[in-house]
Formats: C-alpha cells, sequence, structure tokens
C-alpha cells in the first residue's frame, strides 16, 4: 500500500525521530510512505501572520505536487502542517476567485482533491485494526494524551474527533495497552511558534501543561505534533525554572508509543534524541500501576 | 457616520474586515468567554473581547491602539476563541488580518520587533531553500534581534543528539517558491 | 336587472388626494344595474352608514359595492349596515380604491381610471352574489386542559368556577408541574408548594372539574365547539377507588434506587411510589419499567401488605374518549440537562449540576433536607459559583433565545444559598440580568447588596475537575475583560427553558402549530398571545414561550375567559364564505365524483364522505361533503377538483372569472 507523506520542515530537522518512528511504524504494517517530490515548507505560523495569500499559496504548491504525483491520500504528521493544508484546502474550495487566483500565483494545476490525514487519521484508516494483535510490549504506563490546538481545532474545517476532551489518540494508546487518565488540558495551547522569542511564555502555557499532567500522576505524555513536543521537551529546562519543580515526564509521539508496543526497539524509534531522557520503568506485561511502585522493579535507562 | 454603524458598506473599515475576514463586529455582544478562555489573555495588553470592543466603537483612536498593541502579536491563532464563541466570530482570522494591516500602516508595537523578527527570518529561509533551514532561521533572527544569547546553552545538546542539520536541504523548486513570495509580495501593494 | 348602489368614499384626504371620487361616482352611476352612486367623505362614519342604508331602503338597492378602504379594516362594518338596512350582509363588496390605488400612484386621470375599474369590477361581481347565511354550530360547554401545572390549574379553577366542566389531563401520577419542584418563588421567597397546593386540592375537590393524571391526550379530532378527545388512562396498577393512599406499600417495596425523576436524579424512589408526599392525587402508581414482577414475575410484596387490597397487577391502560367544546393547551417547558456544552464537562462532574436540581437541594422536602449539599460527597459548599446563560442566548451551541427567568432564579439561588450557608460565598457569572417585572429589580439588588452575591459580568470559558474543586475559567469583561478563575465546591448552570417532551407530536396531534423551538404558536405575537390558529384551542403557561409564574397565571386565566366566551353561547356562528360541494338532482346527485382528492389536501381535515343511498338503503355513491364547522375557505379543493363539484360560496370560479373579464372587457 502506498500512502503520499508530507514530512514539513520539523520531521527533517529538530524532529527526525518523528520521521523515523513514522517510518518505522508504516514499515511494520507493510505501509509504503512515498515522500512528496520536491515539497516546500507550508509556512507555518510565519505565513499566515505576515502574508494570507502567501499562506494559501505554499500549501496549495505541496498539495498541487501531491496531485501531480498520483498521491491521492497523504499523511502530514506535523500537527501544524496539518492544520495548515486542511484550511488551505478548505478556503479555496469554499471560494473559486481565489483558487484561480492562487493557481496563477503557483503557476501550478491545483484541483483540491488530496485527503489530507493526520497521523491519528493514518493510524486509524490503515493499521488500528491490526494493531492489537502485533502488540508484544503493553505500553502500561499512566498516560496523558495531549492533543494540542491544532490537531482538533476549528472543527468546522478539520472535522476530527472532538474539540472537548477528545479521545481518538486516548484510544490508540489503550489499544496498545496503556492507561490513559482523564486531565484538563488536553487542548490548551503550548505556546506555539513563541518558543524562540516568547520563551518566557512558552514556559508558562507548557509548564501548565506538563504540572497538570504530573498532578494526575501521569507517567508518560503523548503528543502529535513536533512544535508540541518541542515545547513540552526541549524546553523543559525553562519549564521546570517556572514551576520551581524538576519534573522528568519524557514526552512520546503517537508513533514512538505504537512501536514500542509492537517491539520496534527504543533507538530505531529515535527515544534517544530526546531532550527530557526517556525513562520508562519496566513493567511486567499486564501488571497494574500497583504492582509496578514496589520497590525492585527494575528500571531501564534509555542513555542520552 | 461612525463605522461601527455602517451595514457592511465596502468603504468603511467594518464593510472591509466583513469582506476580508466574513467577521461581523457588531455580532460580538462582549460576553468575554474568548478572554476567559484564552491562553494568552494574561499577557495581553487588550484580551480578545476587548478588542472587538475596541473595533465596535468605530473610533479611530481605539483603531489605532489595536494596531500598535501586543494582543495582536501575543495571539496564538490556537482557535480556543473562535471554538467557543457563542456567536462563532472568526477571531483568529481577524487577528490575521489586523497584524497585516498592522504591518502595512507600520503601527508594529516595538515590544513586538522579536516576534515578528522571528517570522521574517523563517520566511527568509524559505525563500533561500525553499524549506526551513533551522540553523539559518536562528543566524537571520539573531542578526536581527541582537539576541545573541538565545538558546547558545542548548545549541551543543541540539547538535549531539543530531537536531540541527548543518546544512540547509535545496530543493529543487526553490527559485519557483521565492517567485511565489515575489508574486505575493507585489499583489499587496496598495491592497492592505 | 340588478339595483346595486355604489358608494365612493373619500376617507377624508386618504383617498380624494389622489382619485377624483366625485369622478368615479358618477361614471359608476353610468354602469348598467346600478341604480345608485354617490360619493361621500367618510362612508365608515355614523352619517356614511345612514347615508347606506337610506339609499338601500329608499332605493330598494339588491346589491352594494363600497369604494373604499381594504375590506379587512371595514368589510364587517358595512355587512352589518346593510344587514340592518334589510339586505342580506353577503350581497355588500367592498373594492379597495385606497390600499390598491390611491395609497400607491400620484394624482392623476390614470389613477382615477384605475378607481373606475376597480368598482366595475365589483359591480359585475355583486352581480352574481347569492344571498347567504351565516352558519350556526352548536358548543359542547366543557374544556379539556391538557396539563396540571400552575398554567393549567389556573386555567382550570377559571373555567370551572365559571359554570363549565373541565376535563384535566395531566401525564403525570400528579399535577403541580415544575412549581411542586421549585423551593422558593421571586420575588417573594413564598414557599412554592405552600402556595400551589391548596390549588392542587382546590382542582381535586371542584365538582365541575374530572382529574386524570397519569393520563394523556392521543387523538383530537372535531373542531371547535364539537372536539373529540381521546384520553389515554396509563395503567396505575392500582384500583384508585379503593386505595386510601395510607402509603405503605412505598415503605416495603424492595426497588430502592431507581433516580427519582421529581428530584432530578439527585435522590432515589422505590418502583411502586408517589411522586413527592404532597402529590394529588396522593395515590402511588408502579413504574412498570422498573418494578420486579413486571420484569421477572416475582414479588408482590406491595399487593401483600396494601390492607386496602389496591394492587391490580393486570390493569390495562384504558382509552377514552371525551366530547369537549374547548382545549387549552398547558403543558409547560422542560430544563436542558447539564451535559449542553461539554466545555463544561460534558455531564460527568457530579458536583455541576443546573437550576432544577439546585431547587431540589434548597427545597425542604429535597433529597437533603434542605441544606445545600455536594451530591458528588456530601459537603457543604463554602464557594458556589452560578453561570448564567448556559445555553441560552448562545447561538453556536443552539439556543438563540433568552430564557427569561434565569437572571430571576439564578439571583434567588445565590439568596437561598446564603441565606443557608452563612459563611460562604456565591458568585454569579452573567452577561445581562434581567429583571424586568413587578419588584424584580429591586429583588436583584438584594442579592447583590445584602446578600454579597459577587456578580462578574462574563462567561465561563472552561469548568474543570482538580483535586476535588471545580476550577472554573471565566472573565470580568467590565475590568477590561481580565480573566478570573475561581476554585468551587459547586456549579450551577442556569441552563435554557425549551419546550417539553413530546410537545411535537402533542402538537401534531392537536393540530395546531409550533415553531422551530417546539413552543407552540400563538395566533398573533403582540394581540393574540393565547390563542392558536387552530379555532377553539387555546394557549396557557410556558408552553407557549418561557415564562415566569406571573406570566403563566395571567395567560391561563386569559385562555380561561376566551373559552368562557365561547361558551357563552349555545351556538356558534360562522361566515359562509366556505367550500360547498354541488347537489343536483337524482340520477346524478352530484358532479362530485368521490375521488377524495380534495380530502388528501385540505390542511383543516375539513372533507367528509357522504354516503348517497335510494330508498332501500343501498349506497348509490359516497361523495365529499365540506364540515362547515372546520372549512375556512382556502380554496385548494376548488383548485384541484376535476370535476369542479366543490366551489367556495362567495367566491365562486364563476364570480372570480366575471370579476377577470370585466377587467379585461374596458
Amino acid at each position: 500500500m502506498k500512502i503520499g507523506l508530507y514530512p514539513g520542515c520539523s520531521l527533517k530537522g529538530g524532529s527526525t525521530e518523528y520521521q523515523d518512528s513514522v517510518a518505522a511504524l508504516a514499515k511494520a504494517f507493510d505501509i509504503e510512505l512515498v515522500e512528496i517530490p520536491d515539497w516546500n515548507c507550508c509556512g507555518a505560523t510565519a505565513a499566515h501572520n505576515l502574508d494570507r495569500e502567501l499562506s494559501l499559496s505554499l500549501p496549495a504548491r505541496i498539495m498541487a505536487l501531491a496531485e501531480r504525483e498520483g498521491l491521492t491520500d497523504i499523511v502530514v504528521p506535523c500537527a501544524a502542517c496539518y492544520n495548515r493544508l486542511s484550511v488551505t484546502k478548505h478556503e479555496l474550495a469554499e471560494d473559486p476567485a481565489l483558487r484561480e487566483k492562487i493557481s496563477s500565483i503557483l503557476n501550478l494545476k491545483y484541483e483540491g482533491t488530496t485527503h489530507i490525514l493526520n497521523i491519528i487519521q493514518f493510524i486509524d484508516k490503515f493499521i488500528a485494526d491490526k494493531l492489537e494483535a502485533k502488540v508484544v510490549n503493553p505500553f502500561n504506563y499512566k498516560t496523558a494524551c495531549y492533543y494540542g490546538c491544532l490537531l482538533v481545532r476549528p472543527h468546522s474545517v478539520l472535522q476530527f474527533d472532538r474539540v472537548e476532551d477528545p479521545q481518538s489518540m486516548d484510544n490508540l494508546v489503550k489499544l496498545a495497552g496503556g492507561n490513559v487518565i482523564d486531565w484538563a488540558f488536553k487542548t490548551e495551547c503550548c505556546g506555539a511558534g513563541l518558543s524562540i522569542s516568547r520563551t518566557d511564555t512558552v514556559a508558562r502555557l507548557s509548564g501548565k501543561i506538563i504540572k497538570d499532567a504530573v498532578d494526575r500522576e501521569a507517567e508518560v505524555m503523548v503528543v502529535a505534533c513536533p512544535m508540541c513536543h518541542s515545547n513540552l521537551d526541549m524546553r523543559r529546562p525553562q519549564i521546570n525554572k517556572y514551576l520551581n519543580e524538576n519534573i522528568d515526564m519524557p514526552v512520546l509521539y503517537i508513533s514512538q508509543v505504537l512501536g514500542l508496543a509492537i517491539g520496534i526497539d527504543a533507538k530505531t524509534l529515535g527515544l534517544n534524541r530526546h531532550m527530557t531522557a526517556v525513562n520508562l520503568k519496566e513493567k511486567p506485561i499486564g501488571d497494574s500501576l500497583a504492582a509496578s511502585q514496589s520497590t525492585g522493579a527494575e528500571t531501564q535507562k534509555m542513555e542520552a | 457616520m461612525s463605522a461601527s454603524h455602517d451595514h457592511g458598506h465596502p468603504l468603511t473599515f467594518s464593510g472591509e474586515i466583513r469582506q476580508e475576514t466574513g467577521v461581523i463586529i457588531n455580532k460580538c455582544y462582549q460576553c468575554g468567554k474568548c478572554s476567559a478562555g484564552c491562553p494568552l489573555a494574561e499577557e495581553m495588553d487588550y484580551p480578545p473581547s476587548l478588542v472587538m470592543r475596541m473595533l465596535q466603537t468605530g473610533d479611530e483612536v481605539n483603531r489605532d491602539h489595536v494596531l500598535k498593541s501586543m494582543s495582536i502579536w501575543l495571539c496564538l491563532n490556537c482557535e480556543m476563541c473562535l471554538t467557543r464563541c457563542p456567536m462563532e466570530i472568526d477571531i483568529p482570522s481577524l487577528m490575521d488580518n489586523l497584524r497585516q494591516r498592522s504591518l502595512k500602516a507600520k503601527k508594529v508595537n516595538p515590544q513586538a520587533k522579536k516576534i515578528i523578527a522571528f517570522h521574517q527570518s523563517f520566511l527568509d529561509s524559505i525563500r533561500y531553500t525553499g524549506r526551513l533551514y533551522e540553523v539559518g532561521l536562528v543566524v537571520d533572527y539573531k542578526m536581527r534581534t541582537f539576541d545573541l544569547m538565545q538558546d547558545v546553552a542548548i545549541a551543543p545538546k541540539m547538535l549531539i543528539k543530531g537536531k540541527l542539520n548543518p546544512m540547509p536541504d535545496l530543493i529543487k523548486g526553490r527559485k519557483k517558491v521565492a517567485a511565489i513570495m515575489r508574486r505575493t509580495q507585489k499583489n499587496k501593494e496598495g491592497k492592505l | 336587472m340588478s339595483r346595486i348602489g355604489v358608494f365612493v368614499c373619500h376617507c377624508g384626504e386618504n383617498i380624494s388626494a389622489t382619485v377624483d371620487c366625485e369622478k368615479v361616482a358618477r361614471t359608476s352611476g353610468e354602469l348598467k344595474g346600478v341604480e345608485f352612486s354617490t360619493d361621500f367623505k367618510y362612508m365608515c362614519s355614523d352619517p356614511g352608514q345612514t347615508l347606506m342604508k337610506n339609499a338601500i331602503r329608499e332605493h330598494k338597492l339588491d346589491g352594494v359595492v363600497v369604494a373604499s378602504c381594504s375590506p379587512r379594516m371595514h368589510e364587517p362594518t358595512f355587512r352589518k349596515a346593510c344587514a340592518e338596512a334589510g339586505l342580506n350582509p353577503y350581497m355588500c363588496e367592498m373594492a379597495n380604491i385606497r390600499e390598491h390605488c390611491s395609497w400607491v400612484h400620484p394624482k392623476g386621470d390614470q389613477t382615477t381610471e384605475k378607481a373606475e375599474d376597480l368598482v366595475r369590477v365589483l359591480v359585475e361581481k355583486v352581480k352574481k352574489n347569492k344571498s347567504l347565511n351565516a352558519i350556526k354550530v352548536p358548543v359542547t360547554k366543557t374544556a379539556v386542559v391538557i396539563g396540571g401545572g400552575i398554567a393549567g390549574i389556573q386555567s382550570a379553577l377559571d373555567i370551572a368556577n365559571c359554570g363549565h366542566k373541565v376535563i384535566m389531563v395531566e401525564k403525570q401520577p400528579s399535577i403541580g408541574g415544575h412549581m411542586s419542584q421549585l423551593s422558593e418563588t421571586f420575588p417573594t421567597l413564598d414557599c412554592s408548594q405552600c402556595i400551589l397546593t391548596p390549588r392542587m386540592v382546590e382542582v381535586a375537590q371542584h365538582p365541575n372539574i374530572t382529574l386524570y393524571t397519569y393520563a394523556e391526550v392521543v387523538g383530537v379530532d372535531g373542531y371547535i365547539g364539537n372536539f373529540k378527545v381521546k384520553i389515554r388512562k396509563k395503567s396505575k396498577s392500582i384500583d384508585e377507588n379503593i386505595c386510601t393512599g395510607c402509603g405503605l406499600c412505598t415503605t416495603k417495596c424492595p426497588q430502592k434506587k431507581i433516580p427519582n425523576e421529581f428530584e432530578r436524579g439527585l435522590g432515589n424512589r422505590t418502583a411502586i411510589y408517589v411522586p413527592f408526599p404532597q402529590a394529588v392525587p396522593n395515590k402511588p402508581v408502579i413504574d412498570r419499567e422498573h418494578c420486579t414482577y413486571y420484569i421477572k414475575g416475582k414479588c408482590k410484596v406491595c399487593e401483600i401488605v396494601c390492607p386496602a387490597k389496591a394492587i391490580r397487577f393486570d390493569q390495562e391502560d384504558e382509552v377514552i374518549e371525551v366530547e369537549a367544546g374547548a382545549i387549552v393547551m398547558a403543558t409547560g417547558f422542560d430544563v436542558l440537562k447539564p451535559d449542553f456544552f461539554p466545555e463544561y464537562g460534558y455531564g460527568k462532574y457530579k458536583d455541576v449540576i443546573d437550576g432544577l436540581q439546585f431547587e431540589r437541594l434548597a427545597s425542604a422536602s429535597g433529597p437533603t433536607g434542605g441544606e445545600i449539599r455536594r451530591p458528588s460527597d456530601g459537603q457543604v459548599p463554602k464557594k458556589i459559583v452560578f453561570v448564567a446563560c448556559a445555553g441560552s442566548r448562545d447561538p453556536a451551541k443552539g439556543i438563540e433565545y433568552c430564557s427569561k427567568i434565569c437572571c430571576m432564579y439564578t439571583a434567588k439561588h445565590a439568596m437561598l444559598y446564603k441565606h443557608k450557608v452563612h459563611d460562604g460565598i456565591p458568585y454569579v457569572f452573567y452577561m445581562d440580568i434581567r429583571a424586568g417585572g413587578k419588584m424584580y429589580e429591586e429583588f436583584v439588588r438584594r442579592a447583590i447588596v445584602e446578600d454579597e452575591t459577587q456578580y462578574i459580568r462574563g462567561r465561563v470559558s472552561t469548568i474543570y475537575e482538580k483535586n476535588g474543586k471545580l476550577i472554573v475559567k471565566g472573565a470580568d469583561t467590565l475590568m477590561g475583560a481580565q480573566p478570573v478563575e475561581i476554585e468551587a465546591d459547586m456549579v450551577v448552570l442556569a441552563t435554557a427553558g425549551v419546550s417539553n417532551q413530546g410537545a411535537e407530536e402533542l402538537a401534531q396531534t392537536a393540530h395546531i402549530s409550533y415553531d422551530a423551538y417546539k413552543f407552540f404558536a400563538e395566533a398573533h405575537p403582540k394581540l393574540k398571545p393565547v390563542e392558536t390558529n387552530t379555532a377553539g384551542i387555546f394557549l396557557a403557561g410556558a408552553c407557549q414561550a418561557p415564562k415566569d409564574i406571573p406570566e403563566s397565571v395571567a395567560a391561563a386565566s386569559g385562555a380561561a375567559v376566551k373559552v368562557a366566551a365561547l361558551f357563552s353561547n349555545d351556538e356558534l356562528t360562522r361566515e359562509p364564505l366556505i367550500a360547498v360541494v354541488n347537489r343536483q338532482a337524482p340520477p346524478v346527485f352530484s358532479s362530485c365524483v368521490g375521488c377524495f382528492l380534495c380530502e388528501s389536501v385540505c390542511p383543516y381535515q375539513a372533507i367528509e364522505h357522504e354516503e348517497i343511498k335510494n330508498r332501500n338503503g343501498e349506497i348509490i355513491k359516497t361523495i365529499a361533503r365540506v364540515n362547515d364547522g372546520l372549512c375556512q375557505g382556502c380554496g385548494t379543493c376548488v383548485a384541484l377538483c376535476r370535476t369542479k363539484a366543490i366551489d367556495i360560496q362567495g367566491y365562486s370560479n364563476q364570480q372570480v372569472y366575471t370579476e377577470v373579464m370585466a377587467l379585461l372587457n374596458d
């Protein structure tokens, strides 16, 4: 099975572990991911903040290239790129005059026929029903699933899951044997693109997210966006400074969680490339949380 | 006749907003739910519902304050406001529009320099390579802001973990991307 | 040869300013069949009417055309005048030369010519008019009141006190409605049940009122003055005549954990139950869905212990049909459930409740004996947040309108809370305060000033639970939209008032209109708030729109007087401008072939089947007949009838054709 892939700049730069884990997961289920040839940056936050037409042109070029390659389904693991592509597709579909204009700017034919899937939709559509059978290492940790803003909002455009207390990622983690918690910051913004220009704001917003999950005894946080991951993981020192605490809870991508569950090794999944060390207590299969808290449980350190 | 009393006449401010973003400013009944849920509200000079009120008054001075505010640059387009707004007012689109107007009118709040510098560095990077070149972005940003110490501490760790590509990823179509950016810049003249 | 009189009115200057009335009168006088023609300043005035009556008598007129305003203004006036002068009123027609001519055209010859044309058209029509007589319909002087809340109770008592019979149908086991669930009422803080129960007892004991509880209306046929109402009396599994209401069965029933609807889920009841201690009638019913006997065939404890031997497990539903002259809809409203707003927890937080549940907590006969306690752990909340507009005024999540009563009951709740929890702090998040009734504004100020309720203007964005507390995130728009976060022990949502369950089905059963929100539609929003577009069916209370108790009572009395007015005659008079199926001599009997296409399109169910029989009693054919009590003269049947067997009296095909031809033949 061949599915188009739009990795986006982060997956090729600061979040290669996400790219690798998605590739490994796809391979385990015999799915060939075809990267859209010569794809460009989607423009992310910068484009739509500064220039509306640019913010529509860049994603439109990507989809036009996908169409040219005959890729009808494309998976977009980065939530921000997923959001930009979906919003562009929606706006150009609603406004034929605008579509004409953007096409002429691109100098490319744009039909708007690509199906855009985020990582969770991709897993749900092509992997989920075969997942449980392949689980060898249930991901038996108390997990806080963090969706962030851009996966589920705006609902009228994305039509994915539900905006309050979404459950799609939670369901996947449960399939992998996980123990998901109910918590209050599932869709609160992490600070997004202010990582460099306003690191203090990111520390505050991401700090609140981490704190709520930790207060509710989460052992792991799972995300589906490289920007969220970067804010929650790479900015952990600033978060800990803001909270005046020393929280070491690791942040994993959903692809890494499922990869671990089906037995792919940590190195292939890129767990050693996280800025906050991923130290997951080893648990006997099928054991409950109470048993794992007893002393003498072995810890398996992932070397930084 | 003040702008807030018009009926979407294209030449008035609220008429323009309606045409460009679909937002009908007068629909807002100032319930404050957007401000209540906005993660950035406590840092903003004018929380989102207050921005709406300032635009509703149709007063030039208030409009000026909005274009010069930090609010529009702190807004992350997280869409929480639109999700909860009982009138379904597309505040994120309005914010994008206000940002673009603020730039065009050269009324950007001096404290927002760093935020805009980041966006501009981002776009500069794409113009050159077609994709984001993270090292280039940071260098460009530091040159714009003179914030030379930003993230110097973590750079080594990132390098070791392979999170920093030393070389840019030049796509074949990078000249086409640059052309796209030129064309959209040209279209902007005299429009916003 | 016709002897028609034409009267052209100046209407002051309304007509004469643009139309040459004298010329119109002159030209009309020259028409064939016009015996008398004149103009006058104000035809509708007393002198004008006298002029007309004298002319009718003097010139022996057999038809009248008044060229003046719209028939909607003065047709009854002029027809009455004709009748007084001895001329059949339906021989009088009006030519509208005001709304259709002088008011819409500039002064000039063409305008006057148009007025002349209009008069000529009506003159030709009147030549084809026939004398008609008003239709008389008998009236059954019994009213059916559907719904036993405060509105239904008030209406029933008023009608009964006028000396008419009333049948009240209530679907719950007891009357009382939502008012019986309230703890205290605004603005007086009267104990709700104390003022309600005497009325309930009065209804039960009134000689003119027959009360059916645990019953529903399942069919309405007929028409004003002559309704046939089918009532399904659900089986209570009790013989009401023998049951003494001692209540022993309710204490022995082993099924004790059924969520109590009266307590809005905050308390439990047994399978055999009385909804609340002051119920009228104070006799239990068995909830068959939860009773062990009906589910598994075992138990029967109630039957064993009942001293009066009143339990009847085999009792079945009984459908009865009653005759009534009028129906009053008083089915009340419902309250949205707290899971309406997903950002407030999807109904998963036990301590987020709605206003009606708070009433039960505050009520002395409620699940906590009148103490305000958290449903989750029974603790007394020290910080309580009231969220106003939780569902109302919200186009995004569905209910666009304002529910009217919530501002007042929220202030009331804050006050009741403060009176019971002296060291507690109540907060109210609001958008506006709507306190328009008598003593209402003073009431709200009392809550803010004397009971120190913290009113914060702004809506709540989200509520989530942490460490047993509810974190409420709102904003203070009067402080520049500053975010406000409160750690509350309990949250009360003032959820929207919506139409009652089953309202749509009931409206369709009774053939009355309802709006997009399934509230019953009044005939005119300003001037006919208690009538519907269906003659003989009236509205009382919140089934028409959210309203508070004084308004419901006022509306109920209003509906009652409409019923009394209806019943003040033994017969009803109706305009004869209705459809009629033709009858001819045998062997045809009628050109109607009995296809009943008219029946399928008649919006008023006014077509009946009439069997034409020969002297041996054998049916020759079945033709249509119009029920002259129901037909509204809309003409849909006339347009569809294939054999032109049905026609409207006063607006027959021939009359209308004549008008058109008169217009064309200049």
